[in-house]
């Protein structure tokens, strides 16, 4: 299970001018919402396995100290215990580097299913499941819109942009979820006092035998050269219908050659 | 001169316009050639001699489509490998993201996102931050893997030189890992898919209803365009998940985005704000929809669409 914390989605973001990279200070962290719905499907599968006896939920994230707000999270919502690896040599990491560290986590950790979110709402880019799927030579299963497991094998709905494809793998496998898998729980106050006893072993990148110099900054394999502001939009034109409309905008798109 | 590989989107023996799109841009970095996988007909390299590769590596066979992800990045790796290309060019859709991920990772490349251009010297032009910022990067290790966005470029019809060539892709257990058993089709048929459409109109909460989308989608077919739907007319079931655009949906990047009942919330503009041109029909004058349009009707949609729908039918007629 793998939460990723970023800033919130509504608060402004920008750019740090000293090293190009994402001003995380700049905005308020919080959970990456998608990761939100890999936890509840954890829980999920945890309660039709037969609960916590049965079927362990750990939280992992890669991130710098206040990442563990995010552990945190997964904890108040019902998950067992967290991992958080953090390291002054991550900030900086590109993706590829952050699926390196993920991997070499989940090696360490030698879980049945790996579940994640299928997009971070601040890089979005989609690549990490994929990436760490490689780099653990998992089965991958992303973009799930329904999870199944029944002896040994996962079946999941991948969404795709007809429709989707049923994609089946036995365990030991990985899977990414979408927002329309499930409706993710509040924490209860319950959960809340009990995530304050919960375990969370903090690992660095040593523990985890990742070399610092192939993550950060000066590991990444891409780098952003400049960046500016946008120029604003010029302001549009804007009528009130007086029953015309739709007349008016059918003029609108033939002077742009529309129709 | 350096090959530029581009990765072909096909199904059922038609090339998808990213293709084209994606060789124009390849033109312009180096020499395009093509890497056609899976059930690639004689049509599918006639289309792609046509539409500018110079050369069309063929991995064929039915395991690329039977697999997730990880055959067709052995092909395109094999492809890499016997062409010695500069770059690879992949349309930024979620699957071939997730194959320039796994490529990046098996050949030690780094990679590129999202991209709306790519310069000479694989320079990526980003647009990030819900369209505010423009951010130009470029790959330091490796052979850069850029993945664009749909609609960033117009294609040209520059015939290239089509010279065919079968690879010889190794395709391994570990690669056969994910097993496709079924497709299910849900979406409707006869209109442009939503990512690659030069028009899009969408519809959010203002619609009302699950009948409320008629109004919408009358309009996209006189003006031949897809359908897109707002987080909250999917959320309440009345327009299906694919087609919601936005933060946690497709990002469209059209010609022309036609916004209705739409407020113009962040999460939504973060996957539209790009399009070229930008309308929408709101009965709210205070909607944050405006401050991105081109050009906009505050009204009720229920009487501004269907007025619209029927000049655009009458005046393309
Ligand atoms: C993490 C996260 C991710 C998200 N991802 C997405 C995403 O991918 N895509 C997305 O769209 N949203 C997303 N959202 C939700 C987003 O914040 C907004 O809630 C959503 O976009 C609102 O949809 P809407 O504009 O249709 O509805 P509203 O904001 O309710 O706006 C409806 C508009 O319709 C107008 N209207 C009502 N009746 C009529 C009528 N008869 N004629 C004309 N106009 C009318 C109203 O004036 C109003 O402006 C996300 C939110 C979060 C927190
Ligand atoms: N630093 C991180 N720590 C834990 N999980 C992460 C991290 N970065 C990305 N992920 C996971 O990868 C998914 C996709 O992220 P991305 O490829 O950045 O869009 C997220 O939903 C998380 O599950």
């Amino acid at each position: 299970m793998c939460v990723k914390q970023v800033p919130d989605s509504w608060a402004e973001k920008k750019l740090n001018p000293a090293d190009n990279t994402l001003d995380r200070d700049a905005a308020d962290a919080v959970v990456n919402e998608l990761d939100e719905y890999a936890v509840e499907e954890a829980l999920q599968i945890q309660e039709r396995l037969g609960g916590p006896d049965e079927c362990q939920v750990t939280v992992l994230t890669v991130g710098p100290d206040k990442a563990i707000e995010s552990v945190r999270k997964g904890l108040q919502m019902g998950a067992g215990d967290g991992v958080h690896v953090v390291d002054d040599a991550i900030h900086g990491s590109d993706a590829l580097a952050t699926s390196a560290i993920l991997a070499a986590a989940i090696e360490r950790l030698a879980p049945d299913l790996v579940l994640m979110g299928s997009e971070s709402t601040d890089a979005r880019m989609s690549v990490v499941p994929a990436m760490v799927a490689e780099r653990t030579g998992r089965p991958q299963l992303t973009f799930a819109g329904k999870v199944d497991i029944a002896d040994g094998t996962v079946t999941i709905q991948r969404v795709t942009d007809y429709g989707y494809d049923v994609v089946e793998a036995p365990l030991p496998a990985l899977v990414s979820v979408v927002e329309k898998v499930n409706e993710p729980r509040y924490p209860s106050f319950k959960g809340i006092m009990a995530a304050k006893k919960k375990p969370v072993e903090t690992l660095t990148l040593a523990d985890l035998g990742v070399e610092s110099g192939v993550v950060g900054l000066s590991g990444a394999w891409s780098a952003v050269q400049e960046f500016a502001a946008r120029p604003p939009r010029a302001a549009g034109t804007v009528v009130t219908d007086e029953g015309d409309g739709g007349a008016k905008a059918a003029d609108f798109l033939s002077a742009q050659k529309f129709i | 001169m350096t090959e530029v590989l581009v990765l072909v989107e096909h199904t059922g023996g038609d090339v998808k316009k990213v293709t084209f799109e994606l060789l124009t841009l390849a033109r312009s970095l180096g020499e395009p050639a093509a890497v056609a996988i899976g059930d690639v007909s004689d049509d599918v390299v006639a289309s792609l001699a046509a539409g500018g590769a110079d050369t069309i590596y063929v991995a064929s066979g039915s395991e690329y489509d039977d697999h997730v992800v990880a055959p067709k990045v052995s092909a395109l790796q094999s492809a890499m490998a016997a062409s010695g290309a500069a770059g690879v060019l992949v349309p930024a859709t979620a699957e071939g993201k997730e194959i320039a991920a796994r490529l990046a990772v098996r050949s030690g490349s780094g990679i590129i996102t999202d991209a709306v251009g790519v310069a000479s010297g694989f320079v990526a032009e980003q647009s990030v931050f819900g369209g505010s910022t423009l951010v130009h990067s470029s790959v330091t290790t490796g052979t850069p893997i850029i993945a664009v966005r749909p609609n960033s470029v117009a294609a040209e019809a520059t015939a290239g030189a089509g010279r065919r060539v079968d690879l010889d892709v190794t395709v391994t257990d570990a690669d056969r890992a994910a097993k496709v058993t079924e497709r299910v089709a849900q979406e409707k048929a006869g209109r442009p898919e939503l990512t690659e459409a030069a028009i899009v109109v969408s519809g959010g909460r203002g619609v009302g209803s699950p009948d409320g989308f008629g109004v919408v989608e009358a309009l996209a077919d006189a003006l031949g365009a897809a359908v897109g739907a707002s987080r909250a007319a999917t959320d309440a079931g009345w327009y299906p998940h694919q087609f919601q655009v936005g933060q946690t949906g497709k990002t469209v990047s059209p010609q022309l985005y036609i916004a209705n009942g739409i407020s113009g919330a962040i999460q939504h503009r973060a996957g539209m704000q790009t399009s070229k041109t930008i309308m929408a029909v709101n009965k709210d004058p205070e909607a944050p929809i405006f401050d991105l349009v081109d050009f906009g009707v505050v009204g009720d949609l229920h009487t501004v669409l269907p007025q619209l729908t029927e000049e655009v039918t009458r005046r393309k007629g």
